[in-house]
């Protein structure tokens, strides 16, 4: 076995030394009905090039969205990513170091870490942000559950306009935790009042945006409203790039804000891993959930970093902890940051710009087809498309001709048959000239065919 | 010291004139080791004994402080949470936590006196 | 002849360790490392919410952020470096096949929304995986979606609550042996249930009798980690189990160290309702400085029914995913999407690779080489408990009595001997713990001369050397840090020297 380093040589020597006649004989606290005479009822082991062909198989029967023209969103966004990301986030000093607890020699990470922190509060205006979390859908639900303790409240407003799953994921903590949630009905024209939802027992609003239709929104009197009444404004953000062209939600009142990091740096992947970013005001930072990275000297006196403000976590604060998590999403956190740092402000910025033009540019394509309309008025890089037809039946006929449409909202919205028509449509970098003209022609022939 | 009674979780309380003073004991502190942060209750919070009341925190550790009567806060240390470094240097003195009007004196009985509170803590090595 | 190094460098860098500014130090206004076209012109529709200030990112050309990067990854230590002996953390090989078959081109590029007509090969392979997992655990169901190891005790504690629900019993307290990872009592609390230590015995297992005696009507069930953080197998595992099925509660087991026994034990033999499996301890994805994991559920009948969606199910018309759960009894959805499918990918290309077999032999060789360190080490520092231990071989600082060096000490000792220290003062149990999990990557040459190192620095504590302990490290990239500082005055972000960068707030 090309992993295990022991020889049979080797085994006995050990043996001899501890004394055990063999390896199964270091088992006998194992109840003897529980041991297994022999290997289990799987393959036996093979060469790399067995495993390549087995797994080279199963990818060989999808179809990877980088070999079509595609437009899929809805919470996961494809952008190029230059090739040193990928390059320096596989050095083994990154890929197979631990948890920094040891700070001596992790200070690799712990710098990046602090780097990655700086540029979560730079890009969404906040004052501190953690190490990260699972993904967007998990930070939400911490952020609630957050505001839940710092207003000592149990009710919080969720915006119908949220992603779905952030939704489910806040609810599935909500029945656990025993807290109330008012879930607000999705608006594909991203009309909703959330401000008269508003009482004296609301811990936090929680709002998108773009939001889950793609339209931009203006909080601003949204959060004031919240901090009239003492509750804090939650806003999320799917899709990161939209940071460097849209108001960022710390300008527009928020208190905490979540984000799912994937779409910067990060694959695909078949939805995971991706990376959770979190930010709040600092005057909260005590009822963080996860890792946070300070700077703080050594005993020679030369700058370095740790691991801090650690008592809020489970491996010391246990059953009081403010949140259970351990493992985050380091080595995707260290994409999006060397993504961003490739990008500089003035990459950013730019490409966030041309995101939004290719997607202006098809919108109005698209809007132009007989029976299509566009229904956001605003929008970054994705918006919502009503068909004259079923979207998730549009969404088939297409991946036949080997065109990724784009997310039916019925996928993710299925009882509501008055979405059934809508189409969420998302344009990056990606898209090309061509693969904009095979979607219109794909998508006329199909309404129409 | 005289005058002091402490509790099996290491908080003192000193009572003068109904009200009592209550900070953590020298003991405690030297196991906490360097004190980073402190969290101290409202004025006007009502205490019962035995529960948790503020919360005192090292690098590596988080303890609870329980209160040592039943009352009301009275007073805090207002300035012990920006120089936390107090509870280590003056754990009895300036490095108080909070005071306490005494809703029951009799319950101070409970407590331990100085000679009972050496012996417990020699128990616990 | 000049003996010494020298004490001061023009740079501050020495040799190979090189000082690196943060990356906002070095940023340069209009710099950038990606080529990108002139954007089109034209109308935006950003509904008059264009962004006003500044975001402050640092600017920096390609060779730049090259070479900052692999700088900074040169102060880490990592497995491809040395061992990494620490005890319940598992730090294994992580082989570079898994990484290259997590890229492949139909996986790494799947996105979580297309048709389910266009992913069947990586639902299959979710389905693949899940049958691993199950017959080496011996459970008849896995719940994938969780992220990680505490993710995965989320799902199983709350696959509990809700079949308790389920039963219109109203049980609130879980059972959490003092030995527990941290993990265990957040996630029972994040649950709603309050949390009731169990002491260990003696032996350092779960103290049966005081088990016992907490049962009652008002008790869910009991968390436990088999073979426990001790390193030790809970020789009355199915006894417990018994007793908790018994009070009528759930057995959730924490599957952090089932690297221990993958291929020779199937804790569905035991009795366990549920148990999470992180993939990075026994299947060896990588770490990552801290994740990204991935905690998949087993559970057992009686919990399956509530498993969270989504999940994979294999019908006539090849596989389908079941996203919605209308009037079902899953007790809902964990995590955006389907879980971590480039964990999964790289976890089905280790078990591929090892085979049923070649697992059993892991296992095998983990518990041989935890012993062989045991009994190499154990005239010079002190075995925590007596007999043959698992995976880990767990110590205490009893060989440090009177010498003034203690186990951080000792650790960071380690670090100058360049190795990883292991972990220090976990379980709670044992006083001055220091618990070393060599892993059955580790060849006997390395364990030899960690073996050595050690030895040698036991003894040098016990003859006297106690301020050299308390100067370590001295060779590694920084000395010890100033924690309490770092937490008293948290400064967690970079800040420019003038208020540029705060303008946006």
């Amino acid at each position: 076995m090309r992993y295990l380093p022991l020889t049979e040589v080797e085994r006995r020597a050990m043996l001899a030394r501890i004394g055990a006649p063999s390896i199964e004989s270091l088992y006998r606290d194992v109840p003897e009905f529980a041991r297994l005479p022999g290997p289990v009822d799987l393959p036996p082991h093979q060469g790399e090039l067995g495993v390549e062909r087995e797994i080279g198989a199963l990818a060989a029967k999808n179809m990877g969205s980088a070999a079509v023209p595609s437009f899929l969103g809805a919470g996961a966004y494809r952008h190029h990513v230059p090739a040193a990301v990928d390059h320096l986030i596989q050095r083994g000093e990154f890929l197979t170091s631990y948890t920094p607890y040891q700070p001596e020699i992790t200070q690799g990470t712990l710098q990046y870490l602090f780097e990655f922190q700086t540029r979560v509060c730079l890009i969404t205006a906040m004052e501190v942000a953690n190490a990260s979390m699972y993904d967007g859908a998990t930070a939400t639900a911490e952020a609630v559950m957050m505001a839940n303790r710092v207003t000592r409240r149990k009710r919080a407003v969720l915006s119908g306009n949220l992603h779905p799953h952030y939704r489910e994921v806040t609810a599935t903590h909500a029945r656990f935790l025993d807290f109330h949630l008012e879930l607000g009905a999705p608006d594909p024209v991203g009309a909703e009042d959330l401000i008269s939802r508003i009482d004296a027992d609301t811990s936090c609003v929680v709002v998108q945006n773009p939001d889950f239709f793609g339209n931009l929104r203006d909080w601003r009197a949204l959060g004031e409203a919240c901090h009239k009444a003492g509750a804090l404004l939650v806003v999320v953000v799917t899709e990161p790039v939209s940071l460097g062209l849209v108001e960022p939600p710390g300008a527009m009142g928020a208190d905490i804000v979540t984000a799912e990091g994937q779409p910067i740096g990060n694959a695909l992947s078949f939805g995971g891993p991706y990376v959770g970013l979190f930010a709040a005001q600092e005057k909260y930072v005590r009822q963080m959930p996860g890792r946070l990275v300070g700077e703080t000297s050594d005993a020679d006196g030369k700058r370095g970093w740790v691991l801090t403000l650690s008592t809020r976590e489970q491996h010391i604060r246990r059953e009081k902890a403010t949140s259970n998590i351990c493992t985050n999403s380091g080595l995707c956190a260290l994409a999006f940051t060397i993504h961003l740092t490739l990008l500089g402000e003035a990459g950013f910025t730019r490409l966030a710009e041309i995101n939004h033009r290719a997607a202006v540019g098809l919108a109005e394509r698209l809007d132009a087809l007989p029976g299509c309309r566009i229904v956001n008025g605003s929008f970054f890089n994705e918006f919502t498309l009503a068909l004259p037809m079923p979207a998730a039946d549009a969404v088939e006929a297409l991946a036949r001709r080997r065109i990724l449409a784009g997310v039916p909202v019925s996928r993710l919205h299925p009882n509501r048959p008055e979405f059934a028509n809508l189409l969420l449509v998302a344009v990056t970098e990606y898209a090309s000239e061509a693969d904009q003209d095979a979607l219109v022609a794909g998508l006329k022939e199909t309404v129409h065919g | 010291m005289s005058g002091l009674k402490y509790t099996k979780e290491h908080e003192w309380i000193r009572v003068e004139g109904g009200v009592g003073t209550v900070g953590i004991t020298p003991f405690a502190q030297e196991q906490l080791g360097d004190v980073v942060f402190v969290e101290l209750p409202e004025v006007g919070r009502k205490a019962e004994q035995g529960k948790e009341i503020a919360v005192v925190e090292s690098v590596k550790a988080a303890s609870e402080i329980y209160a040592p009567v039943t009352g009301e806060v009275v007073e805090v240390n207002r300035g012990l949470p920006d120089t936390p470094a107090t509870v280590n240097s003056d754990p009895l003195g300036n490095g108080w936590f909070f005071k306490i009007r005494l809703a029951d004196a009799g319950q101070l009985a409970k407590l331990m006196d100085e000679a009972a509170y050496k012996s417990f803590c020699e128990g616990l090595h | 002849m000049v003996d010494q190094p020298p004490q001061h460098t023009f740079t501050g860098n020495r040799g190979l360790v090189i000082e690196e500014p943060l990356i906002f130090e070095q940023d340069m206004a209009g710099r950038t490392g990606v080529d990108l076209p002139e954007p089109a012109k034209g109308k935006d529709r950003l509904g008059g919410l264009r962004r006003k200030a500044a975001i402050g990112l640092p600017g920096l050309a390609e060779p730049q952020v090259v070479r900052h990067y692999t700088r900074l990854s040169q102060k880490n230590y990592a497995i491809d470096m040395g061992i990494y002996p620490l005890g319940s953390c598992t730090m294994k090989h992580n082989p570079r096949l898994n990484e290259k078959m997590a890229r492949l081109p139909g996986l790494g590029d799947l996105h979580p929304m297309q048709p389910i007509s266009t992913v069947q090969g990586a639902l299959e392979l979710i389905d693949h995986l899940a049958h691993w997992l199950k017959t080496l655990t011996g459970m008849p169901a896995v719940a994938m979606s969780p992220g990680a190891g505490a993710h995965g005790e989320l799902c199983g504690v709350m696959a509990i609550r809700a079949a308790l629900d389920h039963r219109g019993e109203k049980r609130h307290r879980i059972l959490v042996p003092e030995s527990a990872h941290g993990t265990n009592p957040a996630t029972a609390a994040a649950c709603g249930f309050e949390v009731e230590p169990i002491p260990a015995d003696h032996r350092g297992r779960v103290d049966f009798a005081a088990m016992q005696a907490k049962l009652g009507p008002d008790v869910a069930g009991i968390m436990i980690t088999n073979p426990n953080t001790c390193g030790l197998f809970e020789n009355d595992f199915a006894r417990i189990a018994e007793a908790v099925h018994r009070a009528g509660g759930f057995v959730y087991g924490d599957g952090a160290n089932f690297n221990a026994i993958v291929g020779r034990v199937r804790p569905g033999d035991l009795g366990v309702d549920c148990m999470h499996i992180n993939l990075h301890k026994t299947f060896s994805t990588p770490h990552g400085g801290g994740g990204p994991g991935s905690g998949p559920v087993v559970l057992s009948a009686a919990l399956a029914p509530f498993a969270p969606i989504p999940y994979v199910v294999h019908g006539a018309e090849g596989f389908r995913l079941v996203e919605h759960d209308d009037g079902g009894l899953s007790f809902g959805r964990l995590k955006g999407f389907h879980g971590q499918m480039g964990m999964f990918i790289r976890a089905l290309a280790y078990m591929l690779s090892h085979g049923a077999d070649g697992l059993r032999q892991a296992s095998g060789d983990a518990v041989l080489n935890a012993n062989y360190l045991m009994a190499s080490l154990a005239d010079e520092i002190t075995p925590a408990f007596d007999g043959p231990c698992m995976h880990e071989a767990l110590f205490d600082d009893r060989f440090l009595k009177d010498t003034g060096v203690t186990t951080l000490d000792f650790a960071k000792a380690m670090i100058d001997e360049g190795f990883h220290p292991m972990t220090m003062y976990f379980p709670l149990v044992v006083h001055g713990a220091l618990l070393m999990e060599p892993t059955e990557t580790e060849s006997k040459d390395s364990l030899d001369q960690f073996i050595g190192a050690l030895r040698d620095l036991a003894r040098r504590a016990k003859s006297g050397e106690a301020a050299a302990f308390h100067e370590a490290p001295r060779l590694a990239p920084r000395r010890r840090l100033d924690e309490t500082t770092a937490a008293r005055r948290p400064v967690l972000r970079w800040h420019p020297g003038n208020a540029q960068g705060r303008a946006a707030e």
